[in-house]
């Protein structure tokens, strides 16, 4: 089982998670429109390139826009999620292991600690996330199971993965639903809303493009995000 | 398939089409007739089906909507009605054009006419949400979109119809033809000759500096504001000039979502300026005019650089040019001495990055200039865009729509408001009506022509002798 896991299954999906976030990718910049979507993209490439970096780049940034600034507290609360979520797998020492026995090549590592730390903290905002989600009017007519779905995809291979890392209960029986949901993620990202992994990038450089190019970014500094 | 006399889905080109629809007093009759209003699926599954499925970005912008809520608080329709739920911009559109999308357009009368109802009334296009979504989602634009689908299903307000109707016909918003354009320019000139000697408003002059275009309001009910136009040309020197055809700016086929006569209505415009040969066109003193025919307009009319046949501005980078070049001056002591705010557009300061000169001209002529918040980019909505001003079915959500920026104005203690937009300029009139907090609201030419310096040699003859 375990050789199973790790090994075809492993590869079906790290190449579904590829392929498929290509796929997303290409399909976004193909579905661009200059007449449809009113932007004249190919005509002020340096504009529509400094308005895509500006929208991003102050996005990407915890309290860099009015829109983190205005929700401290969710937005706190939406980067421990997120960098946890991408800095804990790609770091933690036991998957750097991995990658240097099967490819020759590793990333720096956290310690141990910092994992549990970091994975704590995401199950903590992700349970925060579903209370908020529960709380707030506004966001709890947004929500529908599939909100609840998608985060519980996100969040599967933490759990497993600290109840695994801390041997608590059967190891191997952790250590394998760890991969599983870890694949089941990899795999869910292409085609569901865990897209916006990739998405986010495509969509924020368009409406940054968009400012850039047309809504004044050829009058102005560029847009105050 | 059931169509109404009065509502159906052909496009009104004939006058005699046009009267019918004015003569149904108040759109009842059409309103009426649209409850049986049969849907025509098949065209609405094709329509999103040929723009949505492959292209554009309304698609994965539907499918990737985390649905954080992060963009509740941006609407100011979300917040002038104390925070409705179903207010929110993401719950607005997912439940409109994302169950048609769902749906593939087997939808209901029923289903389109709230959907009618939310995008006209829930919805100015003012785009402030997209700026506050993190994944780069602007409901303003995806309403856009909405409202032409129901245009061409007709399932649009009885006004909206009648407005796209007469760019149609008229290519203005109101029925001003040819004629009557070029009669109110001469008379304004004649009017205003006595105390303006040699004032001129020169129609079809070729190759001037300016070509000077207006919104049909003017021509129609408020002449003085082109002869004011006049006067500070002709303080400022300016060699300008206006078309007789394709004098209008304004689009009320953009707030349909008639995309047809957008384009009429803006060829009209660029026509002008390839026949006259000006150096660059100015645009009065409105903010949908300048979106439509400067921003939007030339994607209309497929000008793959996005930008009109020959440089653009609105009246605002006119006047801060003017000042800066001292082309006119203001005379210090008359300067506004009061505090005074000004209402940001967001036709041309959100969507054209035009906060600036705005800043600009309030150094020149306001002692004591007082920012409401949120401002520039980030300021709300007036209550008034997008059309909702013009239409009597939603006149309650209206009013209450201009709560937030009663409360703006406000804030700021001022008693006076510039707003170099038509559609603000109504709104707050409006909500000074509705509220009655004591403002006054002004353009900016009627300010400009109380404290400017007029030369000597422009002045009448007898006042110099004095
Ligand atoms: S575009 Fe403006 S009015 Fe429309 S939903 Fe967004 S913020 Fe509200
Ligand atoms: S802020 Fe953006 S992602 Fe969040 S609910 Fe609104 S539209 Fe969706
Ligand atoms: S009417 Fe004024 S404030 Fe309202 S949407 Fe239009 S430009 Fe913006």
């Amino acid at each position: 089982m375990y050789e199973f896991v790790t090994g075809p299954l492993a590869w079906l999906s790290f190449m579904i998670f590829f392929i498929g976030v290509i796929v997303r990718i290409v399909l976004y910049i193909k579905g661009l429109d200059w007449q449809l979507d009113r932007v004249a993209y190919m005509e002020y490439k340096s504009y529509g390139f400094k308005g895509a970096v500006r929208s991003i780049l102050y996005w990407l940034l915890p309290f860099g826009t009015r829109g983190w600034r205005y929700y401290p507290f969710f937005t706190t609360i939406f980067f421990v999620f997120h960098i946890s979520l991408i800095a804990t797998p790609v770091f933690l020492q036991a998957h750097n292991i991995l990658l240097q026995e099967r490819f020759g090549f590793s990333f720096i590592t956290i310690s141990e600690c910092t994992a549990d730390i970091l994975t704590i903290a995401l199950l903590a905002a992700a349970v925060f996330l579903v209370l908020r989600r529960i709380a707030l009017p506004e966001v709890r007519i947004l929500t529908t199971w599939y909100d609840y779905l998608v985060l519980a995809i996100a969040a599967a291979p933490f759990i497993t993965g600290y109840f695994a890392a801390h041997e608590i209960g059967n190891y191997k029986f952790w250590l394998i639903l760890h991969i599983l949901s870890g694949e089941l993620m990899l795999v869910a990202i292409p085609f569901t809303k865990l897209s916006h992994f990739a998405l986010f990038f495509m969509s924020r450089a368009q409406l940054g493009m968009d400012y850039g190019i047309k809504r004044g970014g050829m009058k102005s500094k560029g847009m105050a995000w | 398939m059931a169509q109404g006399k009065y509502c159906n889905r052909e496009k009104i080109n004939t006058l005699e089409q046009l009267q019918s629809l004015l003569s149904d007093t108040n759109g009842k009759q059409y309103y009426k007739e649209m409850e049986d209003l049969d849907v025509d699926t098949e065209l609405l599954a094709n329509t999103i089906q040929k723009t949505l499925k492959q292209k554009s970005r309304i698609k994965t912008w539907l499918e990737i909507c985390a649905h954080c809520g992060m963009c509740a608080e941006s609407c100011f329709l979300y917040l002038a009605n104390d925070n409705d739920p179903e207010q929110v911009p993401s719950y607005k559109i997912q439940s409109t054009l994302g169950e048609i999308v769902k749906k593939k357009g087997q939808v209901s009368t029923e289903f389109l006419i709230k959907c009618m109802d939310t995008a006209w009334s829930k919805c100015t296009c003012c785009n402030r949400c997209g700026q506050y979504c993190p994944l780069g989602i602007d409901m303003g634009i995806m309403f856009g979109y909405l409202r032409g689908l129901l245009f061409n299903q007709g399932f649009v307000p009885w006004e909206m119809k009648i407005g796209s109707g007469m760019h149609r016909i008229f290519r203005a918003q109101m029925d001003v033809t040819t004629e009557d354009w070029v009669d109110t320019c001469e008379w304004m000139a004649d009017e205003y000759s006595e105390d303006w000697p040699g004032l001129e408003i020169p129609v079809d002059k070729e190759n001037a500096d300016i070509l000077y275009t207006v919104n049909a309001r003017e021509p129609k009910h408020y002449p003085e504001d082109l002869a004011e136009a006049a006067i500070l040309f002709h303080i400022a020197g300016e060699n300008w000039t206006v078309p007789s055809e394709g004098w209008e700016e304004t689009s009320l086929a953009m707030f349909a979502g008639d995309w047809e006569a957008c384009k009429l209505q803006v060829e009209s415009v660029y026509d002008a300026m390839k026949r006259l040969n000006p150096k660059r066109m100015v645009v009065t003193e409105c903010g949908h005019a300048y979106r439509a025919t400067v921003i939007e307009g030339p994607y209309w009319a497929g000008l793959k650089s996005g930008q009109t046949p020959i440089p653009s501005f609105h009246y605002v980078e006119w006047v801060a040019e003017a000042l800066r070049t001292g082309k006119l001056k203001i005379d210090p002591a008359k300067k506004i001495k009061e505090p005074v705010t000004y209402q940001d557009s967001c036709n041309y300061i959100r969507n054209a990055g035009l906060a600036d000169c705005a800043r600009e001209i309030m150094s020149y002529i306001a002692e004591d200039f007082r920012e409401m918040t949120p401002n520039r980019e980030h300021n709300f909505c007036c209550g008034g865009g997008g059309g909702f001003n013009g239409m009597g079915r939603y006149r309650k959500q209206r009013n209450a729509g201009l709560k937030v920026k009663r409360d703006q104005i406000l804030a700021t203690g001022c008693k006076l408001v510039i707003s170099p937009c038509h559609n603000c300029w109504d709104a707050i009139r409006d909500l000074e009506e509705v509220y009655e907090i004591g403002i006054r609201w002004s353009f900016l030419k009627p300010l400009l022509i109380d404290m400017v310096i007029v030369p000597d040699h422009l002045k009448p003859q007898d006042e110099e002798d004095e």
